[in-house]
């Protein structure tokens, strides 16, 4: 692999965000929102509720955490985006460059961008609303692991639709989050949902991974197993929707489609 | 009718060796057996109407887009079994092709000049832009430039690598005519000093024959003329290489009753 080439993707990134407001602020205006409006929902819930339940760490921290994961696809989709909407796919893959060459380069821009959104998500929910991650040491990093391997699995496959049926595919692509949050169990436990909805969530690390938050904010220890299984379950997903990336890649290469790639239409 | 032109072997040195390549999507045949080489600091045209098949063996070239059959070589390297390698020798502009317009000139060059394993990159920054006179154009956006300014932004990129083959599509298509010669002027003397082998596809004939020292004329996915575009009208009893393309344009593979 050789890291020049990796290294121009992020570079091409970098000076887009820099020279973009409209860019660059999206990387934590809406994460922004997100923990303010959850982090007063959650002070509400917090008052009215005569429990001993957290909702602070329950809820807001798998806010954060799901806001986190949908940064890291997002940051995947949107690097690659900017070669569909600038119309640049001819001139980046007449290249020397690979295709784990690029999609490193996606991958790693993607952990650039979703980390300053987890910081800036970290920095207002420790300082407004009293989340104290720290107080669980380093309980909490496979959690995250988890979910950044599955972000990254979830934009690979997202731009292999793009790349596989046209720039107008993106359509399909900005609702996958909507479309798996339930399944994920961000903001209830497993057992809320019915029987087959919980076998389809079982196939979803990230239920592992909010199961796993909760129990461990609540002080309860979290089986080992299952955040493995969520791990190989992630590993799996990444190099499924790799595999899927390259095969479209390929029949975009036998067709012609990268030579011509602008249409608007899905095809 | 008469057969599609015969080809002669590539020469050792050949910096583009094209061997029977073909392209098929289907039962269209949008490239059919073609072979051809270009040697080192030679521009060869190639010519053909719209839908003859020049973009397609341009994007075979490029790596983008698989052959059906055939072999390319770039240098040493086998495109379709070392394209990193191959592609590291390759480079191209084509009005098409225009480089990221939310991008700088100096941005889009470094990213390129990653791409492309460009080591020194300052001083080859600087001799492009002297090259294509984009100097006072470095810090502005590619979006924001003309035309025939992101024409030269774009054969600035396709000469940043000192390519050994170059691949021109309709390279001075958007551009006036004084700077279309300067840039002729420029590529001529870019493959002289650097023995870059040059494919330079183009639908002015006089532009052709000023810049190119060989023509491939395509039709219909076939390589049916091919020679020095000064001889080459006056063989088909033609004279000029305009009226020659129009007289291939029209019955494209009835040579005989043109050369009568």
């Amino acid at each position: 692999m050789n890291l020049a080439r990796v290294a121009s993707v992020p570079l091409r990134q970098f000076y887009l965000y820099r020279g973009s407001a409209a860019r660059f602020v999206p990387l934590f205006a809406w994460v922004t929102i997100d923990m303010v409006l959850w982090g007063f929902m959650t002070r509400y819930l917090g008052g009215l509720a005569h429990t001993s339940y957290r909702f602070v760490p329950s809820l807001l921290g798998a806010v954060l955490f799901w806001d986190f994961m949908i940064r890291v696809m997002q940051g995947v989709t949107t690097a690659f985006f900017e070669d569909v909407w600038s119309r640049n796919f001819l001139n980046v893959f007449a290249t020397p460059i690979t295709m784990p060459e690029y999609i490193a380069g996606l991958l790693l821009t993607s952990l650039a961008t979703s980390l300053v959104g987890l910081a800036v998500m970290i920095v207002i929910a420790t300082a407004a609303f009293g989340l104290h991650f720290a107080a669980y040491g380093t309980m909490l990093l496979p959690f995250v692991l988890v979910l950044f391997l599955n972000g990254m699995a979830l934009g690979v496959a997202a731009i292999a639709i793009v790349l596989r049926f046209g720039p107008a595919a993106e359509w399909f692509v900005w609702p996958i989050p909507a479309l798996l949050a339930p399944f994920a169990c961000v903001y209830y436990p497993l057992t809320t949902l019915p029987s087959a909805m919980q076998w389809f969530a079982r196939l979803l690390p990230p239920s592992y991974v909010f199961e796993g938050m909760r129990a461990v904010v609540s002080g309860h220890a979290f089986n080992g197993g299952l955040l493995a299984a969520a791990f190989a379950f992630s590993i799996g997903y990444l190099v499924l929707a790799y595999w899927f990336f390259a095969r479209v890649f390929r029949h975009a290469v036998r067709t012609g489609l990268i030579a011509r790639y602008s249409a608007e239409t899905v095809s | 009718m008469q057969s599609p032109a015969p080809t002669r072997p590539a020469p050792l040195d050949a910096v583009l060796r094209v061997e029977n390549l073909s392209k098929h999507y289907g039962s269209i045949h949008a490239v059919k057996d073609i072979s051809f080489h270009v040697c080192p600091g030679e521009i060869v045209g190639l010519l053909g109407v719209n839908g003859a098949g020049k973009t397609t063996t341009i994007s075979m070239i490029l790596g983008v887009l698989e052959p059906t059959a055939g072999s390319i070589h770039i240098g040493c390297a086998d495109l379709l079994r070392q394209r990193s390698r191959a592609l590291a020798s390759t480079n191209f502009a084509a009005v098409y092709a225009p480089l990221p317009g939310n991008l700088t000139v100096y941005e889009n060059l470094r990213v390129f000049a990653l791409l492309y394993g460009v080591r020194d990159f300052q001083s080859r920054l600087q001799s492009v832009l002297d090259a294509f006179d984009l100097h006072k154009f470095r810090n502005t956006k590619c979006g924001l430039l003309s035309s025939g300014e992101q024409t030269r932004v774009s054969l600035a990129k396709a000469v940043l690598n000192r390519p050994r083959v170059l691949l021109l599509d309709e390279p001075t298509a958007s551009i006036d005519p004084a700077s279309a010669r300067e840039i002729r002027s420029t590529i001529r003397a870019f493959a002289a000093s650097t023995q870059t082998g040059i494919l330079w596809t183009s639908h002015n004939m006089y532009e052709v024959e000023e810049v190119c020292s060989r023509i491939l004329f395509l039709s219909r996915g076939e390589i049916i003329l091919s020679g020095d575009p000064c001889t080459l009208p006056a063989q088909y009893g033609k004279s000029t290489l305009e009226e020659l393309f129009i007289g291939v344009a029209r019955e494209p593979l009835d040579l005989g009753a043109l050369q009568s």
